[in-house]
């Protein structure tokens, strides 16, 4: 069955030629990728701006007097500053790169938090928060007493910026919320969440892993003091993240790893360390990986960001609209002005079932508990099939989605 | 191309649920969880004399998990506590592509399909790693 065609809602033509790898099938039928949250495909122009810097301009970075060194210092600086401009930080030295996203948060637990948190003081983070922004903090929990302050959703996913603001009480060392939930796609009011928490002198970080790909981030404007991304859902490279932090907070923090690039000074008795960024980035960065970076990010700011957005949104208004016709599906997360992001349970059908049915078809999606085990138990689920859209995404690919949904249904149901 | 995992035998064994339920003690209890999931299998044996003479499951899981549970619970009161190993590297030869377990067991064989599906093996292994768990259990010293 098709879904009911309404009229597009955006102008925007799915660039599926800069992606080759959709042109392949799977298990003898054409690749439907709807699994964007997990990682997304990389476009041409990631693939050759790494190829390319690879076999002409590669060489280790800082400290090198020789030709290529200067290039490949350049180029992994630039990133440095692509990323900064893409998310409108005030200058480059608030950006550190990483290896992803989870380091990124680990690094702020690790380097700036557990300076400051003693037995009995709290973290205020939600119940949809990925693994990677619990654990780092249950670090924290484990070894220092910290207490973990749970912000629940409603029904519907949302979550309230003022029941953030109740939990943030006088021992609150930081609040750690998602920009834009993994499972839900519930976008977070974190502009207010922000001006809340600052209200009582506490600062705070974003997940950005999701929100970064889908909302046009200005972390001056949201005045949030950590924001966390990762390149391979920007549709870069894995292997490199970024962390963005407020340059006093940097300055403040101690290293988290130790090694080449981070240092001021060694001796037999003493070290010293680089300022930041540079204090972050111990050992070879990722150089070919932040080259690959930087054409990530041109490539998804040589669109109309907006356009992509309303492309998205159409894409998963069409879905929902068609998952209507099966009473035996339940969509979990509806809040409004979500992104574009569809998880459900399909009644007497696991998740991995599901999705193995539908791989079958063509279609990937991801099934299981997204890493986001506390909001499973909220919902009283284990686990949910997950279908995640991206630009390179159309209402075909949803037709897709959906008879192969309706075939598991005729297969497990 | 591959095969779909979801045979009709498969689909019966998950719908029998051969032995599900608990036992009531004395027993020995394992339990294994997919961290990729959150599914749960728990596995009750009783142990009389090196052989298990009573087997029960709570499984909580996927049709594969399922159906492989169904399978210990017909096939493995009267095994050897010992034959539990030699399943568990039986059926990870047959999901590597090898053959499948003869015997008692035989009836593994319906998940060969499963072999070309490498995300979905652990599913077939959850209860049976959850019974090596608890036989594990009984050669520990009751405290």
């Amino acid at each position: 069955m098709m879904a009911q065609a309404k009229p597009r809602t955006a102008a925007f033509d799915p660039p599926r030629k800069d992606f080759p790898i959709l042109e392949r099938r799977v298990h003898g039928r054409p690749l439907v990728y709807l699994d964007s949250a997990a990682s997304a495909q990389k476009p041409l122009a990631v693939l050759e701006a790494m190829e390319a810097f690879a076999t002409g301009e590669y060489a280790n970075v800082h400290r090198g007097v020789h030709f290529l060194s200067g290039a490949a210092t350049q180029a992994y600086e630039a990133a440095r500053e692509r990323v900064a401009a893409f998310l409108n930080a005030r200058s480059a030295e608030e950006i550190v790169f990483t290896k992803g996203g989870t380091e990124a948060i680990n690094l702020v637990s690790y380097s700036y938090l557990s300076q400051r948190i003693a037995a009995g003081d709290e973290i205020v983070l939600t119940v949809m928060e990925h693994h990677s922004n619990i654990v780092p903090w249950h670090f924290l929990r484990e070894r220092q007493g910290a207490v973990l302050k749970w912000v629940d959703v409603a029904a519907d996913g949302s979550l309230d910026a003022e029941a953030v603001d109740a939990s943030i009480g006088p021992r609150t060392k930081l609040v750690a919320v998602t920009h834009m939930s993994n499972v839900l796609g519930t976008i977070t009011p974190l502009k207010a969440i922000v001006a809340a928490a600052h209200a009582k002198g506490v600062p705070v970080l974003a997940d950005g892993c999701q929100g970064a790909v889908h909302e046009v981030v200005d972390v001056q404007d949201l005045d949030v003091d950590f924001y966390a991304v990762t390149g391979h859902k920007l549709y870069g490279p894995t292997g490199i993240g970024a962390l963005y932090a407020k340059r006093a907070h940097l300055m403040a923090m101690r290293p988290f790893n130790g090694g080449g690039e981070m240092i001021q000074e060694v001796t037999r008795d003493l070290v010293t360390y680089a300022d930041p960024p540079a204090r972050f980035e111990a050992g070879t960065p990722p150089i070919i990986e932040a080259v690959g970076l930087t054409a990530a990010l041109d490539y998804l700011s040589s669109f109309d960001r907006e356009a992509v957005k309303a492309h998205e949104a159409d894409l998963l208004a069409y879905a929902r609209e068609a998952l209507r016709e099966f009473n035996w599906l339940h969509v979990i997360g509806d809040a409004p002005g979500k992104g574009a992001i569809l998880s459900f349970e399909c009644e007497g059908m696991h998740a991995h079932d599901v999705a193995t049915i539908l791989d079958l078809e063509g279609v990937a999606v991801r099934a299981g508990h997204h890493c986001a085990q506390p909001l499973m138990e909220r919902f009283g689920v284990a686990s949910t099939t997950r279908a995640s859209f991206a630009l390179y995404n159309t209402r075909e690919d949803v037709d897709t989605l959906i008879r192969g949904l309706a075939k598991a249904r005729k297969i497990l149901g | 191309m591959s095969d779909l995992p979801y045979s009709k035998d498969i689909l019966r064994l998950a719908a029998e649920s051969v032995g599900a339920g608990r036992l009531t003690p004395p027993c020995e209890t394992g339990s294994e969880f997919n961290p990729a999931c959150g599914d749960r299998s728990i596995v009750d044996l009783r142990i009389e004399n090196g052989r298990i003479a009573a087997v029960a499951h709570e499984t909580k899981a996927c049709v594969l998990a399922q159906a492989s549970a169904s399978i210990l619970g017909s096939a493995l009161p009267g095994r050897r506590v010992d034959d539990l190993a030699k399943l568990k590297s039986d059926v990870l030869a047959m999901l590597k592509g090898g053959s499948p377990p003869q015997g008692p067991f035989e009836r593994y064989a319906h998940f060969k399909d499963v072999a070309q599906h490498p995300g979905r093996h652990t599913c077939v292994l959850l209860p049976i790693e959850a019974a090596l768990k608890a036989a594990s259990q009984a050669r520990e010293p009751r405290s």
